[in-house]
């Protein structure tokens, strides 16, 4: 896919929010559309968009993971590409859309088509646009959490890196752990607390131990998690969307900071 | 053995408190992923051989009856008999017949994952003769009266200091004050005392790694020899595997081999690797006089052309064990039966039913490093995420977590009744959090504040600010 040229001078992308983006951290919507609008695209979000139907899917409840997968297509089917602020969600419509509805004659090969167009947004950035001209600094020393779904299912790991490398000032010192599950899990770490919160402690002293002062990442559930277990442990680690330091809109609070309400 | 998968809250509870165990977990998956790690970086094919293993195993099943009646065809050309088990039951009652034909008072016993799923050890004491173990981890384990807690590991979860007191308990015959301390004197103890039972034993009891139909062999693989001297001692020779142990030739057996201990323990192979095929012969040395294989169902062919099907690839590596974020957690024994970890969590529900096992699929976070390092890539997360599908089409599933789950998705599925529902829902969130951004406490989120603060929302939402700022 990265070869091939763009569909048009000015690609047509609908933004696919996401449900954790569109309630707790608004920034990392706006973050995209600044970059995509930035990279040449024209850009849109559809409004009939909620979620991507992943807690229906991991619950078992294919039926209704079925029509909200629909009702997702049908919002976005009519774009050059969907761009999706997480590996988790993109991986949701690229990878699991088909599964769901492989069984439906008219529904499985508009899934697949919309699948083939599906991208998360740092990897949309750097193997489709291929946009590198960042307007910002970043004086920090930061780390990078890779969620489960963008390392596995959607082979996003050098994208984001490289782009933050861009970056004047922004140093990056790798976990060891990077590419373990910080255990949100979705449902899981409400249904299985405890052994959530033993993998979210791993993962907070992997970040810990890299005496980075920023930890960075692309899906907001795993951020948040960990966000809110070094708040709880009392860490002083900042949590940002990579999206925001990308765009240059690290200056509100970073997540669970104070006065994160309010915008 | 008795589940106890239904308690698996109060099992895991237990394992994350457990200090020795955490030690042990956090020494296990540190060492064993690294290992494998090099192993793979060493051999360039590899991953071929990960496809070509799988293929093999997907062909075995395809045509199972074939390749198991030609097994069965070359025992007994050997001189061998086959006994067909499709349950626990069968399988205890045709090896006690065994072990009664052959006048047996002790057997010894290598490790075999089957033999603990059947709960053999336990049946023959019940009838009067005395199981051995002979895999160092298995003997500690079984003086404990306790499960493994790993595939290949099952000692794992004990710490030294609590080998040394299990043996002070256990070998009342030897002096109180002798040392102890070293792993070097724990190990030649247990030697001296399995030497004299396997010189003793009447019949020796092994599992199979594999079974291999053109030559109706069974390939052992251990790393202390201890099989070998199981099989080769005693008079009898019983082997007691699952039927989809089986793979149509010597050259297939040898593939899965180059995966097999690389995926394990990271060796290139494991020390000893033997291949029975039958009694012993005229011109041979020694060997056992009679060669009995126990293939076992016990549910297996129920998963056959099922979405559980691809399981039946399992070569009880550990892989997934090692790798799984859940498991290092836990550790083996809060899964609540024989096995554990992904592969576990995946199998139990198929062997033992849903109702005993409802947890094990639903206590994961489909973060699909299981699936990226099994050797036969069996997609456990698919696989996991089908369990669920069937607890929720069946209504097994909490009754208030699929209310709950039901409310959401008839919201979601309405896009203005959700952005009415999420505004008023942001809007409390934010102004609670609005001064510290975090939120300790939340009602009906005790899961997630139990352990974590609640990032505080900004107050609107994305679909809200972007409308008010002109999109």
């Amino acid at each position: 896919m990265s070869d091939q040229p763009l569909s048009s001078a000015s690609p047509r992308v609908g933004l696919f929010v996401t449900c954790l983006v569109d309630l707790m951290r608004p920034s990392v919507g706006f973050a995209a559309i600044k970059l995509l609008t930035a990279a040449g695209c024209d850009v849109s979000v559809p409004d009939s968009q909620t979620c991507c139907g992943q807690p229906a899917y991991n619950s078992g409840d294919n039926l209704d993971a079925a029509d909200i997968a629909k009702q997702v297509i049908a919002a976005f089917e009519n774009f050059d590409y969907v761009v999706v602020p997480s590996g988790s969600c993109a991986g949701t419509i690229k990878h699991h859309y088909p599964e769901i509805l492989a069984e439906d004659v008219v529904w499985s090969g508009r899934a697949k088509a919309l699948a083939e167009r599906t991208f998360e947004l740092t990897s949309f950035l750097h193997d489709i646009i291929k946009f590198e001209k960042f307007n910002t600094e970043f004086q920090r020393t930061t780390t990078y959490h890779d969620g489960c779904s963008g390392l596995r299912e959607m082979a996003i790991k050098d994208q984001p890196r490289n782009l933050i490398g861009k970056i004047p000032g922004l140093e990056l010192r790798e976990g060891e752990q990077a590419e373990t599950c910080c255990g949100f899990g979705g449902l899981f770490c409400v249904k299985y607390p405890d052994i959530s919160e033993s993998m979210v402690d791993d993962k907070v002293n992997d970040i810990l131990a890299t005496q980075a002062d920023v930890l960075l990442g692309g899906d907001l559930g795993c951020l948040m998690n960990i966000a809110g277990r070094l708040s709880r442990r009392k860490e002083d680690v900042e949590v940002r969307h990579v999206a925001e330091v990308l765009a240059d809109m690290t200056d509100g609070p970073a997540i669970g900071d104070p006065d994160s309400g309010g915008h | 053995m008795e589940p106890t998968s239904r308690a698996f809250h109060d099992n895991t509870r237990e394992a994350l408190a457990d200090a020795t165990l955490q030690a042990a977990l956090g020494k296990l998956t540190r060492g064993f992923p690294v290992k494998r790690r090099q192993a793979a970086d060493r051999l360039p094919e590899f991953e071929d051989l990960r496809d070509q293993a799988r293929d093999i195993k997907n062909h075995s099943l395809a045509n199972l009856d074939f390749y198991l009646q030609q097994f069965e065809a070359r025992v007994s050309d050997w001189g061998g008999q086959v006994h067909w088990a499709k349950d626990s039951e069968e399988a205890c009652q045709a090896i006690l017949d065994i072990c009664r034909n052959a006048n047996a008072k002790t057997v010894t016993k290598s490790k075999s994952m089957i033999g603990e799923e059947i709960a053999i050890n336990d049946f023959l004491e019940k009838n009067g003769i005395e199981p051995i173990e002979t895999d160092l981890g298995e003997y500690i384990i079984q003086l404990r009266k306790e499960p493994p807690s790993h595939i290949i590991a099952p000692a794992i979860h004990l710490s030294k200091e609590q080998v040394a007191e299990t043996f002070l308990g256990a070998h009342t015959d030897l002096p109180a004050d002798r040392p102890l301390e070293e792993p070097r004197a724990l190990l030649e103890e247990a030697r001296e005392k399995l030497r004299q039972k396997f010189i003793a034993a009447d019949v020796g009891l092994t599992g199979a790694n594999m079974l291999v139909a053109e030559t109706g062999s069974n390939v052992l693989v251990t790393n202390e020899g201890n099989a070998d001297l199981t099989y080769s001692l005693p008079r009898v020779h019983i082997v007691i595997a699952s039927l989809e142990k089986i793979v149509p030739t010597l050259e297939d057996a040898a593939t899965v081999l180059r995966v097999l201990a690389r995926s394990a323990t990271g060796q290139e192979m494991s020390v000893y690797t033997t291949f029975c095929s039958g009694p012993k012969r005229l011109e041979d040395p020694d060997g056992p006089e009679e060669y009995h294989v126990v293939l076992l169902d016990n549910g297996r062919t129920d998963l056959l052309g099922t979405e559980f099907q691809e399981m039946l690839r399992c070569i009880r590596c550990g892989a997934c064990l090692n790798h799984c974020p859940v498991y290092k957690s836990i550790g083996g024994h809060a899964y609540g039966w024989v096995y554990s970890g992904p592969m576990g969590a995946v199998l139990i529900p198929g062997l033992i039913g849903m109702n005993e096992a409802s947890h094990l699929p639903n206590a994961s976070t489909l973060c699909g490093k299981c699936e990226s390092v099994c050797p036969m890539r069996i997609p456990l997360p698919r696989m996991l995420r089908a369990w669920r599908k069937r607890q929720f089409e069946r209504k097994q599933s909490s009754p208030s977590a699929r209310l709950i789950l039901s409310l959401w998705a008839w919201v979601a599925k309405k896009p203005m009744l959700y952005r009415f529902v999420n505004r008023q829902i942001i809007a409390t969130l934010g102004a609670i959090g609005k001064k510290t951004g975090r939120i300790s406490w939340l009602p009906l989120a005790g899961g997630w504040t139990s352990k974590r603060d609640f990032p505080a929302p900004a107050g609107k939402t994305f679909m809200d600010l972007y409308k008010e700022h002109g999109g």
